[in-house]
């Protein structure tokens, strides 16, 4: 049963890795044909050439400004509105979570239509020229802010309010009082809610593309390039961001495993 | 922060961002190009019961082969000692961080005519399937994409689960298939449940998926959405229409999926990462 089991997990993570394995093989793949199938030989050459693409490094900028925008907007609009969501009565609250669950219910695609005809609206209405960089931050917010909401609710809730009253009582003013303590309480929850919107911005690829006119991101330019030709540099491209992810999760996880270690130290 | 005012802004944004736009979309469907009121557009969308109909069977085959592969997955992590666990949800996250575009392109080489798998039957000297542009060939990357998200929810919930109810059924004399059946099961409801909302609606509103692994021959809503917007036959009102049927298919789906579940917080599986 032990041995079924390894074996089972096993052939599930082959299933999930597999793919991505020979994308990453087939960055190497020195062709002439373009063939993505026919293994001929190890060059470097699609990584020089992706890193010389004007095209995709402009669609990588552009992505890394969305994504730091709408991080930092939403964060920022959503922090504010789990406060006073959690002061709520009962009934507004209620009123204020359905609408916060819109965006994250209803199938990307819909949320992407239908913030592409009011944009369409808006622009024909105020004479812009058409949809772009405002536009893509704008949706980006628009679906970030649930997550941001969702990650800094709970950790209000749990914060213990007396605290802030506390703190106020040893005669400190309440800004300060608010700033030194109960920001701090919540870090944690702004921090992932920030993180979240962060890489949900830049992996998106269905809402901007409704909603991008003819500014390009990474996932659309991805997008086009799989429907025009057949490039090994799509390859080169997957293995980056595939190494850029793996770095990435790695230091966040040692430095999750410094903080508990410190943790316990502590105790 | 006694204040209530400081959400305003977020109300302002959700109000002209989530519902105005929204309103625009049942506002288009039953216009026609004039802005003249009509059922026309809802009519039309009857026309393509056979498109929805294939991404709703096309949705539900992949919602339950996820389901199948999926629990005895989250069943199996959650019974490995705590520091490997970490380790295998993380392996099981580092796929999602991919584009899913890049993955999908990815299955684009595999399953083609002139692909790795068909070249490698070949040479071990097995006929060569055709694969790709085919209804399977969709599932599989629905499956591929989204099986993470139903792994995650309910391998959160069996972690969760109170090891001393299952003692409980122990000691009252239940064998192994009896806990499992009446008792583990029962509880991961709420894991499952939120497992397949998260697979249904991406699988049921895709259009990448169908259009890079289906060809041209497999059409599904999200094609026909993408279609009337962006694509070769411009017709905004049909698309609203289209949109606020599969909206309300979505709704009621999940509404449906409420209905299993007692518990009363459906996000409590599902909002892992």
């Amino acid at each position: 049963m032990k041995a079924l089991s390894k074996i089972y997990t096993f052939l599930v993570f082959l299933f999930l890795y597999a793919p991505i394995i020979i994308l990453i093989i087939f960055s190497f793949n020195d062709t002439q044909t373009f063939s993505r199938t026919v293994f001929s030989g190890f060059t470097l050459r699609w990584y020089k050439q992706l890193f010389e693409d004007r095209l995709i490094m402009e669609a990588l900028r552009n992505t890394l400004v969305i994504a730091v925008a709408s991080a930092i907007i939403s964060t920022i609009i959503g922090t504010m509105a789990a406060f006073g969501i959690n002061k709520m009565k009962k009934l507004p609250k209620r009123f204020m979570m359905t609408v916060t669950n819109i965006p994250m219910v209803n199938p990307d695609i819909v949320t992407g239509v239908s913030l592409m005809l009011l944009f369409v609206f808006a622009v024909s209405l105020m004479n812009m020229r058409s949809l772009g960089m405002a536009t893509l931050i704008i949706a980006h917010v628009t679906f970030c802010l649930p997550y941001v909401i969702l990650s800094v609710l709970p950790k209000l809730r749990q914060m213990d309010s007396s605290l802030y009253e506390a703190a106020q009582d040893l005669g400190c003013p309440p800004a300060k009082a608010f700033m030194k303590v109960v920001i701090p309480e919540i870090m944690p929850g702004i921090i992932t809610g920030m993180i979240m919107a962060f890489t949900l911005s830049i992996d998106d690829f269905v809402i901007s593309y409704f909603c991008s006119g003819t500014t390009q991101t990474l996932p659309i330019y991805i997008y086009s390039m799989t429907r025009k030709r057949i490039s090994p540099e799509i390859n080169a491209l997957s293995t980056v961001l595939f190494a850029a992810i793996l770095i990435l999760l790695m230091i966040i996880n040692l430095r999750n495993a410094k903080d508990s270690k410190k943790e316990g130290k502590k105790r | 922060m006694k204040n209530k005012a400081v959400s305003a802004p977020y109300a302002v944004w959700s109000i002209i961002f989530i519902v105005v736009p929204l309103f625009m979309v049942a506002y288009f469907a039953f216009t026609d190009a004039s802005g003249a009121f009509t059922f026309a557009n809802i009519a039309k969308v009857g026309q393509y019961s056979n498109v929805f109909l294939r991404s709703i069977i096309l949705g539900l085959i992949a919602t339950i082969i996820s389901l199948a592969l999926g629990y005895p997955l989250a069943y199996i992590i959650s019974k490995v000692k705590a520091n490997h666990q970490t380790v295998l949800i993380m392996l099981l996250m580092v796929p999602m961080w991919m584009n899913f575009l890049l993955r999908t392109y990815a299955w684009m080489s595999l399953l083609e005519d002139q692909g790795i798998i068909n070249n490698a039957l070949a040479a071990i000297g097995l006929p060569r399937f055709h694969m790709i542009n085919t209804a399977g060939a969709v599932v599989l990357g629905m499956v591929y994409n989204y099986l993470p998200y139903m792994i995650l929810p309910i391998y959160t919930v069996l972690t969760k689960m109170d090891n001393s109810v299952i003692e409980a059924a122990e000691d009252l004399g239940a064998n192994k298939s009896q806990i499992f059946a009446k008792v583990i099961f029962p509880m991961s409801m709420p894991g499952i449940i939120s497992g397949i909302t998260m697979v249904f609606v991406p699988a049921v509103s895709t259009f990448i998926i169908s259009k890079m692994l289906g060809g041209g021959g497999n059409l599904l809503i999200g094609d026909l959405i993408d279609m009337q917007f962006l694509g070769s036959s411009y017709n905004p009102n049909l698309g609203s229409a289209i949109s606020l049927v599969l909206m309300i298919l979505v709704f009621i789906c999940m509404g449906i999926m409420n209905q299993f579940d007692d518990g009363d917080d459906i996000q409590g599986g599902g909002m892992l990462i």
